[in-house]
């Protein structure tokens, strides 16, 4: 290539013809190498990415069966229930009802949201962005993928799909059935439930395999945004999904130790009779009378020091990604990049003095649910101001209202939603009410699913011309979203008023209380959108799959962004840029007046010193 | 397309807040007759009020935002650049302190209810248990002591029984001792906003106040196994008389050996035995 930045024409798709043609690499150079042992981070990503995405069809449908029994309990579940549910006839049990509850948690947050965020987006973005050649440590890297396959195996026992002389796990009735959270003793002591034997033994090495590879990822993304920087990439010049990653990072390596740790304890629990949340004298159907000494609620401290992080390790990268996609799509510079910088470092801060209000209710010292309770009001404030910002990006922008804007529309929008609901369930007097019901099951899934996912369905079509050399269907795109989006607040907005009637979580048949009786239909329809909402993921694999193929071919940048990941190859070949980048600006350098004949300025694009000066004494 | 979508974004939030304002007209809110009938369940209602009047108009101001700026964005010029701003000192100050001031205040404020609910020093005064309830898979166990006598943390010979159905009085706080014999579970009573885990190992005293009486069901809200949503129970709350009466009622049923003691149950013995 005879130039960093390309200009208009050859990003438009046209550059077919430019110099640089016969250096670009084949279009599907990076899918080729997906089932090799390959340490380009690019490759990695994407082995992440195309795992998570399949794995979130299996989170979904698992999701469906438990829809299902809300809206037709104990009825005969339509086309597959005569095939796995033909001992009773077509049923799902309560047993297996209970292990759809807990295995779509573990999927989506254990297989689809951390590795899509982290493992994905973090592989792919993070040496593109900062312009490194690669991952400080390619191996390490490798194996964060591969450590990955052998969970889903262990998560795929737990679920009960092996045969039993394998796992152990005598079919899905048997399925690992104790809650993601897993709380002792239905998790510690075997004879608990069906679900309490091999299974959760399963969920916990496959969770400690999780917690390896996420592990091995954070130390080589701190390691390398810390020293491999191009010149001039300054750690404020940094894109905001560079700073997401980095804090991110820094949260999985400090809070995963102690969730290993936990792990561990109930596995030494479970087999070899240790009991750290074991108290004394508990007769679990008619075994013997527990030896003790332990604490079930230290179980419950230790897994939510993590898991309380996990919710940030689960949002802030998208909290970054969409900062980038909203200034490129607005053609605006971020709004107030410090502060979005601050309080991003801010959410993570206070991330780690939360845990307790997920305790509220479970007997902890009272006084340390006053203390919690204010932190956790104070954590609403980072996450207030990060919206706040967005709304200015947007402000005044000349928006470009493609698939990638509307989710990331949708993202926020919709984390408004998961953010205000979050304030009732901080007020510890009001959670005494909402706590354990479909109220908080509405917030998480705003938060998780509506910020989250929208914000990766956003990046996944903003990115993927740099993967692939080919744009997405837009249209398709644009109909995935309206789906979706219409699916999943008819699903999940409901459910908050679901909470507030008294609707307890994980029920397999609520509906034998009275005073929940009235709320059938109400699930009836929540159930129909959640299959509109399924349905609609179809299209956005379609679209996805069949764009690495048939999708307009693009050039180098065809977002006119800023980034360094523009200024490489599209997919980038092995080593990433062609030349060695160099950072003079900022990342949101759009609409600026230092450059005339463009709405944006590539970070790699030098301005002489006259024309800065004379911008600056120019009023604008 | 660029206006299509500022107004569908508006549809959605208005359809937001329609969806909260018929909801209590469709028996989409509080459980029964959507009242709390414990004290402290009115205060936690109370909150909940306060807290939806502020987050509404949190939503609607910042949904508004996101539709002023939609509709701003979709009809800006497109030969034009954007508005090329890297932010606004004042406006970051102001929406820190703003947001910060609120939920200091909704934290502050509620301290108190927390307080009277859990912390023992806050607790009324002279309030003995009345039952110890212990759950279990999948039922909830009830002890009471005999009329007149105190709860013993340990069963006595005279303590009365019964499962899934939990008396008290009205007219004075109650207090139960909650304890559970094998996994985690939690006792929820939606109608009076009475929620605490049972953790093995621990027993909790848990109490409220009856504002009337009559008979609220009690569900478990914490994962206990597969039965999990078996766990169904009923509190009945009584007057003091009725009470008491209940009390010496169950105690004869419980403790009645067989052995006729008067003449009209002997002339209502059935043959041969």
């Amino acid at each position: 290539m005879s130039t960093l930045t390309p200009s208009i024409e050859h990003a438009g798709g046209h550059d077919d013809h430019g110099p640089g043609h016969h250096a670009e690499p084949h279009s599907l150079s990076l899918l080729m190498k997906l089932p090799t042992f390959s340490r380009d981070h690019k490759v990695i990503g994407l082995q992440f990415l195309i795992t998570t995405l399949l794995m979130m069809m299996v989170g979904g449908a698992l999701a469906l069966g438990v829809r299902w029994q809300l809206a037709f309990p104990w009825q005969r579940m339509p086309i597959i229930g005569d095939t796995i549910f033909a001992a009773h006839g077509g049923q799902i049990t309560p047993e297996m009802y209970t292990m759809l509850v807990t295995m779509h948690a573990s999927v989506m947050i254990f297989l689809v949201i951390i590795p899509i965020l982290a493992g994905a987006f973090g592989n792919f973005l993070i040496p593109l962005q900062i312009g490194a050649d690669d991952m400080a440590f390619p191996t390490l890297n490798m194996l964060s993928y591969w450590f990955m396959l052998p969970a889903i195996v262990c998560f795929a026992f737990a679920l009960g799909l092996a045969p039993e002389w394998l796992s152990g796990v005598g079919g899905m009735n048997a399925g690992n059935a104790q809650g993601w959270t897993s709380y002792p003793l239905l998790s510690a002591l075997p004879e608990a439930a069906p679900g309490s034997q091999m299974a959760q033994t399963w969920w916990l090495i496959g969770l400690t395999l999780i917690g390896v590879s996420s592990m091995m990822g954070s130390v080589n993304y701190l390691t390398t945004i810390i020293n491999m920087r191009a010149p001039g990439m300054t750690l404020f010049r940094m894109p905001l999904t560079i700073w997401s990653m980095f804090i991110t990072a820094i949260l999985q390596a400090f809070a995963l130790p102690v969730l290993t740790a936990a792990g561990f304890m109930l596995l030494a629990d479970r087999v070899m009779g240790t009991c750290f949340f074991i108290p004394s004298g508990i007769i679990v159907n008619n075994a013997a009378p527990t030896v003790g000494g332990g604490q079930p609620l230290l179980w419950q401290h230790l897994f939510w020091f993590y898991s309380h992080p996990a919710v940030y390790i689960m949002l802030l990268p998208a909290m970054g990604m969409v900062s980038d996609m909203l200034a490129c799509m607005s053609r605006k510079p971020v709004f107030g990049y410090k502060p979005m910088v601050y309080s991003l470092a801010a959410i993570a801060g206070l991330g780690f003095i939360v845990w307790g209000h997920h305790m509220f209710t479970s007997g902890m010292n009272p006084a340390l649910g006053m203390t919690f309770m204010v932190s956790t009001m104070m954590i609403a404030l980072p996450s207030a101001i990060k919206t706040f910002n967005w709304i200015g990006t947007m402000w005044g922008g000349r928006l470009q209202f493609n698939a990638v804007m509307l989710n990331c529309i949708a993202f926020v929008s919709l984390f408004i939603i998961g953010g205000l609901s979050g304030i009732f369930m901080a007020a510890v007097p009001v959670d005494i009410y909402i706590h354990d019901t479909y109220f908080i099951v509405a917030h998480f899934h705003y938060v998780l699913f509506g910020a989250t996912l929208f914000g990766v369905f956003g990046a996944i079509q903003f990115w993927f011309p740099k993967m692939f050399g080919r744009m997405m269907n837009d249209t398709l795109g644009q109909i995935h979203f309206v789906l979706t989006f219409i699916g999943f607040n008819c699903t999940f907005f409901p459910m908050h008023l679901l909470g507030v009637a008294g609707f307890p979580r994980r029920y397999a048949d609520p509906y034998h209380f009275p005073y929940l009786e009235h709320l059938l239909p109400l699930n009836q329809f929540i159930t129909g959108a959640a299959i509109l909402m399924g349905v609609a993921q179809i299209l956005l694999l379609y679209n996805f799959f069949s764009s690495m193929f048939i999708g307009k071919k693009c050039g180098r940048n065809p977002w006119n962004a800023n980034g360094l990941e523009w200024t490489t190859p599209s997919p980038p070949g092995h080593g990433n840029f062609d030349i060695p980048p160099i950072c003079y600006h900022g990342p949101y350098e759009y609409s600026s007046p230092l450059s005339k004949d463009k709405d944006y300025l590539p970070q790699t694009e030098y301005v002489p010193l006259e024309q800065r000066r004379a911008v600056q004494a120019k009023p604008h | 397309m660029g206006k299509f979508w500022a107004v569908f974004f508006m549809v959605f939030a208005v359809a937001c807040v329609a969806l909260c304002a018929v909801a209590p007209y469709c028996g989409w809110w509080f459980p029964g007759d959507g009242k709390a009938h414990s004290t402290l369940g009115q205060k936690i209602d109370d909150l909940f009020y306060l807290i939806l009047v502020i987050v509404t108009v949190t939503f609607i101001g910042t949904q508004i935002a996101i539709g002023y700026v939609l509709w701003r964005g979709a009809t800006h010029n497109p030969n034009e650049k954007a508005l090329f701003s890297h932010g606004s000192h004042t406006l970051e100050v102001v929406w820190t302190i703003v947001p910060s001031g609120v939920l200091l205040f909704i934290a502050l404020y509620q301290m108190d209810v927390w307080a009277h609910y859990r912390i023992k020093t806050y607790f009324p005064q002279k309030m003995e248990p009345v039952a110890e309830v212990t759950a279990r898979q999948f039922e909830w166990r009830i002890r009471y002591p005999a009329r007149g006598k105190k709860l013993m943390p340990t069963p006595q010979p005279d303590d009365i029984y019964t499962v899934n159905d939990i008396h008290v009085p009205t007219g004075h706080p109650v207090a139960i001792s909650l304890r559970t014999e094998d996994v985690q579970h939690s006792f929820f009573v939606p109608m009076l906003r009475v929620k605490q885990d049972a953790v093995p190992g621990l027993v909790i005293p848990v109490w409220w106040e009856m504002t009337d009486t009559g008979t609220f069901e009690v569900t478990c809200a914490e994962l206990c196994g597969w039965g999990h949503y078996k766990m169904k129970a009923q509190v009945v709350a009584q007057s003091e008389d009725d009470f008491e009466a209940w009390k010496t009622t169950t105690a004869a049923e419980q403790f009645y050996d067989g052995v006729p003691r008067s003449a009209t149950e002997v002339a209502q013995r059935p043959q041969g035995e």
